[in-house]
């Protein structure tokens, strides 16, 4: 028995060995490790770095995003992807806005923005659970589709003038320099990591990314648990609509756009395998952390947007690339 | 009867129902000038789906191509204001561009990083190279040389260069794809990659053409862009690369590899072109563009993927006799 699990494709012992020393050679230590010498590097390169209500300011780098980043880790260790999540985004925003022209209240602005984001999300959900299409083309064509209505709604315009009370949201502080956004931002990361690691439906994520067939055969309803995980994100990418609207003020066709590379970036960062199967909250949380904290530095440092979404894209292919590089160099070095 | 029910036969009935739908109220849409004209338009998608359809039949995706175009449009924007001309501009943004595929081939290849994931992040990069370059400053139809914005407008035998480049693209990848053993290689990569091993072909290798193809048709369809609209900057053709896959897909190109005709992603291109330039015709904003290329990508997958789709097995026949 196992001799056969040896050799098989994923080694799934019922329990691991020498817990401490593996917590130590992980993904996640070594992210944290990460996170704490750029902060350390940024204290060091910008005085203005260590204010608190700078790095309170330099949160809303990364909570919208990774709001979405645990939602979609769910989604990719499940084995599917969504990159319609910037264009949800849009569409809930434009929706909002629709609703604050025709003099809708706060919470009804709230409640439309979560709403759009579980429709747009059921309809991928629909889409590849229930007809079985592959994700990465639907979201491909439900990304023009949400993004394209609210080009057709906006066109070259934009909706301002938000309530004031709306505002709290991407503006407002709970107490002193914690922000809306990130007490959101903790409660989804604590919601989502008891989700996935301490609940059967979590289990059953990771069964299906491994092996989704096996696991339709263990009877878990696959096609069921894929749909919750698109709404899931549907939902999450509303609540973020809600903040980044309420941040900005102001709604045009092109918000949030670009938002899905950078949140399967977070993912990915945070030991996510794009393959599906493995992956923890914990490390997305640190890469979200390290993300932030890489673009609030180099905006310390003058560096424009565009050359930070060089070193995001340049920093997904790294952290794939550098462990299996690294695993063909040891390979190779044992050969000889 | 099997013509009638592939896809391409299909397809070219939805072209032709469009066309004869914007026919029946402004029938100049569809005289032969016109005609000629959307095919012109459609040229670089026309190339760039070519590309893209021979990296899908090897399993992948190139979500690269609209910055690797950006960015060679660009640099033959720069080769000219230095005076370079132009037949080496051509043979340089083609090399450039092939260069930038391979880069997406050698790590796909090499350390077997999923397209998408490659692709995503250079797309990024190279968008962002453009920047680094320039500093965000345009290049404007007057610096840039008569000839080089001529060439493509230049009318041959009745059609611009550009569409007789389009013509050629898709000439010489039918007879790449059904002609040579690399053509072949890619069909057999994307059907079963497994036995493609056992056929002596290498799978990585020939993502890795596959990808280097796609870069050389971006790179050499960025100087046509930047020519024929006169001016480069960071942005040109932004999102391009979603109609370039909308075309493969509404073209019957599956996006499960191994499986497509030069043919289909053709006319899934022209059905995209013409929708575009149909629109102002019928007064339709352009901003409902967008959205309908979604649902087309949407309808058409569905189609696709439905039609194919197997039966599902009873595996308890007890429980479901008793349902």
């Amino acid at each position: 028995m196992s001799t056969a699990l040896r050799h098989s494709e994923r080694q799934i012992p019922d329990r691991l060995t020498r817990p401490a020393a593996r917590a130590l050679k992980s993904w996640e230590s070594l992210l944290a490790i990460v996170a704490i010498g750029i902060f350390v590097l940024n204290a060091w390169a910008s005085p203005y770095f260590l204010d608190p209500w700078n790095l309170s300011d330099a949160s809303f780098n990364f909570t919208e995003k990774a709001m979405i980043a645990f939602a979609m880790a769910m989604l990719i260790i499940a084995g599917e992807i969504d990159l319609s999540v910037g264009a949800i985004i849009a569409l809930a925003s434009t929706v909002m806005g629709v609703a604050m022209t025709a003099g809708a209240p706060t919470p009804v602005l709230v409640l439309l923005g979560l709403g759009t984001g579980l429709a747009c999300g059921a309809f991928n959900g629909m889409l590849v659970a229930r007809f079985g299409l592959p994700s990465i083309v639907v979201t491909i064509g439900t990304m023009s589709l949400f993004r394209g209505i609210s080009y057709i709604i906006l066109g070259d315009g934009a909706f301002t003038g938000y309530p004031d009370s709306f505002a709290w949201f991407g503006q407002g502080y709970v107490f002193w320099v914690i922000t809306v956004e990130l007490v959101i931002f903790t409660l989804a990361a604590l919601v989502f990591g008891v989700l996935l690691h301490r609940t059967s439906f979590g289990r059953t994520v990771y069964a299906i990314g491994n092996n989704s067939v096996a696991a339709r055969f263990s009877g878990i309803r696959v096609d069921r648990v894929r749909f919750i995980l698109f709404l899931l994100t549907g939902l999450m990418s509303g609540i973020a609509a809600i903040c980044l609207t309420s941040r900005l003020g102001s709604t045009r066709p092109s918000i949030a756009s670009g938002f899905e590379l950078e949140v399967v970036t977070i993912v990915v960062l945070g030991g996510v395998s794009i393959l599906g199967g493995s992956g923890s909250i914990v490390g997305v949380v640190l890469a979200a952390l390290v993300m932030g904290l890489v673009t609030f530095g180099l905006g310390l440092l003058n560096v424009p947007g565009i050359v930070m979404s060089v070193v995001v894209g340049a920093l997904l292919i790294a952290v794939i690339a550098v462990p299996r590089l690294w695993a063909m160099a040891r390979a190779k070095s044992r050969k000889r | 009867m099997s013509l009638l029910k592939s896809r391409e036969t299909i397809l070219a009935l939805a072209i032709a129902a469009l066309l004869a739908a914007v026919a029946s109220r402004f029938p100049g849409f569809v005289e032969p000038g016109n005609l000629a004209r959307v095919l012109t338009d459609t040229s670089p998608l026309i190339l760039l789906a070519l590309g893209q359809m021979a990296v899908i039949l090897t399993k992948c995706i190139d979500l690269s191509v609209a910055a690797n175009l950006a960015l060679c449009g660009m640099v033959a924007a720069l080769m000219n204001g230095a005076g370079v001309p132009l037949p080496l501009i051509l043979l340089a943004v083609t090399v450039l561009g092939a260069a930038l595929g391979a880069v997406n081939g050698l790590l796909v290849w090499k350390l077997g990083i999923p397209s998408i994931v490659v692709t995503l992040g250079t797309m990024t990069i190279y968008r962002g190279t453009i920047f680094l370059m320039t500093d965000g400053a345009w290049i404007n139809a007057h610096q840039m040389s008569e000839g080089f914005k001529a060439f493509p407008r230049a009318v041959v035998g009745g059609l611009p260069v550009m569409a007789w480049i389009g013509i050629a693209g898709v000439a010489g990848v039918a007879l790449l794809l059904s002609r040579t053993p690399l053509g072949r290689a890619f069909y057999a990569v994307g059907g079963n990659p497994h036995a493609a091993v056992y056929a002596g072909i290498s799978v990585g290798r020939t993502q890795f053409a596959a990808f280097v193809l796609s870069g050389a048709l971006a790179g050499l369809t960025g100087y046509l862009w930047v020519a024929r609209y006169a001016v480069a900057y960071v942005d040109i053709a932004g999102g391009f690369e979603l109609d370039v896959v909308a075309a493969c897909v509404i073209g019957g190109i599956a996006i499960a590899g191994g499986s497509g005709t030069v043919a289909g992603a053709v006319m899934g291109a022209l059905f995209l072109g013409i929708i575009k330039n149909a629109l102002p015709v019928v007064g339709i904003s352009p901003f409902w563009q967008m959205a309908i290329s979604g649902s087309a990508i949407l309808i058409a997958i569905a189609f696709n993927t439905l039609g194919r789709r197997e039966p599902g097995r009873i595996i308890l026949r007890q429980a479901g006799a008793a349902e």
